[in-house]
């Protein structure tokens, strides 16, 4: 079965100030879909709206998954359904090892009846899972001992949420500029590691700002944000015409939408 | 509010409940004599306010000593389960139960070496000259404050290791001091005496044998730390939410010995804990760690003092609290340094996160400087759980509770990171997980 990521006329607001003004997307198991468009056009806020943070308030339309509408659901059940978001700005968590965050995480999302406190992952099995994984990623083993995202550089912040995407395998991964603070090596890492993961199993929103990713992972469909509206959706050639010439023609052929824009920027300055 | 709870607190034990305890004891005629001097310290302390430095951040308006009694009888011996006893191998072990010893153990080959571990009363009584010069005369002084007289006119019970010079004790010992009956008083007493260059490590725990008996204990902790000797001392005070617990607890460091000493505070309905910590000689060392989780009207108040009385000394106290419900934590810390320690580090750092908006922490540290050549620094934290990393946590799957578990067992991993002691770890991250209501059935 191909399972389908709908979204439909989304509106989101931040507290009082609308941000997203009527998003709708389709996205397909085993399908990628590039998002991009200028600073502060509500790329991460329609990725937080997915993911369910809660000071992202959806005020019309909405989030389904295979039918089930998911807009007003837990963050936890999202996830659980198969919904991954790659954050721009990873959190840390001090003092949790990656290593047990991990296991309870996959431990939910593989079994996602799970009650707090049942059975987790098998310590064997997960041991070797994550070390796999680490090692396709070229990450030191270590890092499953270090603390969360404590003391990790940008890129190794972006690196481990790409570990996490490997371990949770998610059906909709949601990536938002996880090729951004990334040496040119890491990119390249994180590029093919993405390539591997995706496929036929898991519909990939790739937020970028950069050419790499997208060309180890050539969108089908490329859609342009701005003013918190998809202006322009089209197919990988959009990507490298945005790339090369920027978002000038975009702006002057929604006019509307671009002063909208402006605005978010200003508020933001 | 300072008059009025140190009126409350006038009301004390009286003469005849003084007498009574007397006639219920077969001692030696220098301990009664020692006890009695002790209550006359003790009466004429109720005259006087208690600090309010120490004190008045503390309601104790609801205490009402008439409540409690000592046990003038040992109660029937049963066996009272431990959080951290049967999870490793010890040396040693004693227990108490409301002020008798139930049993105790020690490794014959301890024993060989002429350590001595037990209960405190027949050995101060058996080792007299070895011992009656530091009881009560070293550390903890029974002049010091109302608790500490009263501790010393009615103490009961207690645990007494002396490690004679450098003989090094592996295997940690263990130390239970339990409540059983309703409306009991213990006085328990905690003694460790390290000679030069020996070394040792006692866990401790007190708890009550069930939920619902009020219990009173007002105990004393002594750490007698020789030159060059080192001592880890764990103390987990886990009594039920019906119990006051009062404890005047010093550790007295001589050159170039180390403590390490950790505090865990999980239980009680309302506690004050005075911590000395006295770096007698030079370059002596302590570090002191605090783990406190306090739920529902519970209420948690540490006063301590880090004194630096000697060259080269360093000290480093790191404390953090949970708290949740309607709880209250207070912390008051002080940094002593005298005119001779120069070249002296001290550091105190408290951290609090709040799950709740109706729970109050009060971290206040200070300093006292004399010397010049000093390295000292203090500081307090006191902020709600980060609803990003809630988010974070929630985001890969994990439900908002199992998150907030997760948030707070990493607050205090630091302090357990600080912690060598393997079992002590593992038994505070699993009492930490079932006071949060969160059993792991893991591994
Ligand atoms: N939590 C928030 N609080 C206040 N304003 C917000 C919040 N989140 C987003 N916004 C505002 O919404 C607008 C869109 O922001 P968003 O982060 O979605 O942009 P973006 O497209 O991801 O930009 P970038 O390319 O810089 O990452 C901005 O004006 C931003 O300031
Ligand atoms: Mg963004």
């Amino acid at each position: 079965m191909n399972s389908l990521l709908k979204i439909t006329d989304l509106h989101v607001s931040v507290g009082e100030t609308p941000i997203l003004r009527g998003v709708t997307m389709e996205i397909r198991q085993g399908e990628i879909h590039a998002l991009m468009g200028p600073n502060g056009s509500g790329k991460s806020t329609l990725a937080y709206a997915l993911a369910g943070h809660p000071n992202y308030t959806v005020t019309n339309g909405s989030i389904e998954i295979d039918g089930v509408n998911v807009t007003e659901m837990e963050a936890d059940e999202r996830a659980r359904l198969g919904l991954f978001l790659a954050f721009q700005y990873p959190v840390v968590i001090p003092g949790v090892k990656v290593a047990d965050f991990l296991r309870h995480a996959v431990s939910n999302v593989r079994n996602p009846e799970r009650k707090e406190g049942e059975g987790l992952i098998g310590m064997r099995e997960f041991r070797k899972e994550i070390r796999d994984r680490m090692t396709e990623l070229g990450m030191d083993h270590e890092f499953a001992r270090r603390y969360l995202n404590e003391g990790f550089s940008g890129g190794e912040k972006k690196r481990m949420e790409i570990l996490q995407l490997a371990m949770l395998q998610p059906r909709f991964a949601i990536l938002d500029e996880t090729d951004s603070g990334l040496d040119s090596d890491a990119v390249r890492v994180v590029s093919e590691g993405l390539a591997k993961l995706s496929g036929p199993q898991m519909g990939v929103l790739i937020i970028t700002h950069h050419e790499r990713l997208l060309e180890f992972n050539p969108p089908q469909f490329t859609h342009v944000m701005l003013g918190g509206r998809i202006v322009e959706t089209g197919d990988s050639s959009l990507a490298h015409e945005l790339h090369a010439n920027g978002y000038a023609d975009v702006r002057a052929r929604h006019p509307q939408a671009a002063a909208e824009n402006i605005q978010a920027e200003a508020a933001t300055a | 509010m300072a008059t009025a709870t140190a009126d409350i607190l006038r009301v004390g034990y009286d003469s005849e409940v003084f007498e009574n305890f007397l006639r219920s004891r077969r001692e030696p005629q220098w301990m009664t004599e020692a006890r009695r001097a002790a209550f006359e310290i003790y009466q004429s302390l109720l005259e006087t306010d208690l600090d309010p430095e120490e004190f008045k951040r503390l309601d104790l308006r609801a205490f009402n000593a008439a409540k409690y009694r000592p046990a003038l009888v040992a109660s029937q011996s049963e066996e009272v389960s431990a959080l951290l006893s049967d999870k490793t191998e010890f040396g040693g072990t004693i227990a108490h139960v409301d002020g008798y010893v139930t049993g105790s153990r020690l490794s014959a080959e301890l024993a060989a070496t002429g350590v001595l571990f037990g209960d405190l009363q027949s050995l101060l009584e058996s080792h007299r000259e070895l011992l009656e010069p530091y009881f009560l005369k070293k550390a903890v002084r029974v002049d010091a404050d109302r608790f500490a007289a009263w501790h010393a006119a009615f103490w009961t019970g207690g645990t007494l290791l002396y490690v004679p010079r450098n003989v090094e004790v592996s295997l940690p010992l263990h130390s239970l001091i339990a409540h059983r009956q309703d409306g009991i008083a213990d006085f328990s007493h905690t003694l460790i005496i390290l000679e030069d260059g020996a070394r040792a490590t006692l866990l401790e725990e007190t708890t009550s044998v069930t939920p619902e008996t009020a219990g009173l204990h007002v105990g004393c902790v002594e750490l007698i730390v020789g030159r060059n000797a080192c001592l880890r001392y764990v103390q987990l005070q886990n009594w039920n939410q019906k119990t006051w617990h009062f404890a005047h607890q010093a550790g007295n460091v001589d050159a170039n010995a180390s403590l390490q000493w950790t505090v865990v505070g999980l239980g009680s309905r309302v506690a004050h804990i005075h911590q000395d910590i006295n770096l007698d000689g030079r370059a002596s060392t302590a570090e002191v760690n605090g783990v406190t989780f306090a739920s529902d009207r519970q209420k948690i108040s540490y006063y301590t003092q880090q004194h630096h009385r000697q060259q080269g000394t360093h000290s480093d106290l790191l404390y953090r609290e949970v708290l949740r419900d309607d709880s209250r934590v207070i912390w008051r810390g002080m940094i002593k340094v005298d005119k001779v320690a120069q070249q002296t580090d001290g550091y105190q750092r408290s951290d609090a996160l709040m799950l709740s908006e109706t729970a109050r922490c009060d971290s206040i540290p200070g300093l006292e400087i004399e010397a010049d050549d000093v390295r000292c620094t203090h500081g307090a934290t006191t902020g709600q759980v980060d609803r990003e990393q809630i988010f974070y946590c929630m985001s890969r799957g994990m439900t908002r509770k199992e998150a907030m578990h997760m948030i707070v067992e990493g607050f205090f991993q630091t302090v357990y990171d600080r912690i060598p002691i393997e079992v002590v770890r593992e038994t505070l991250s699993r009492t930490v997980q079932s006071k949060l209501g969160f059993e792991t059935i893991s591994q």
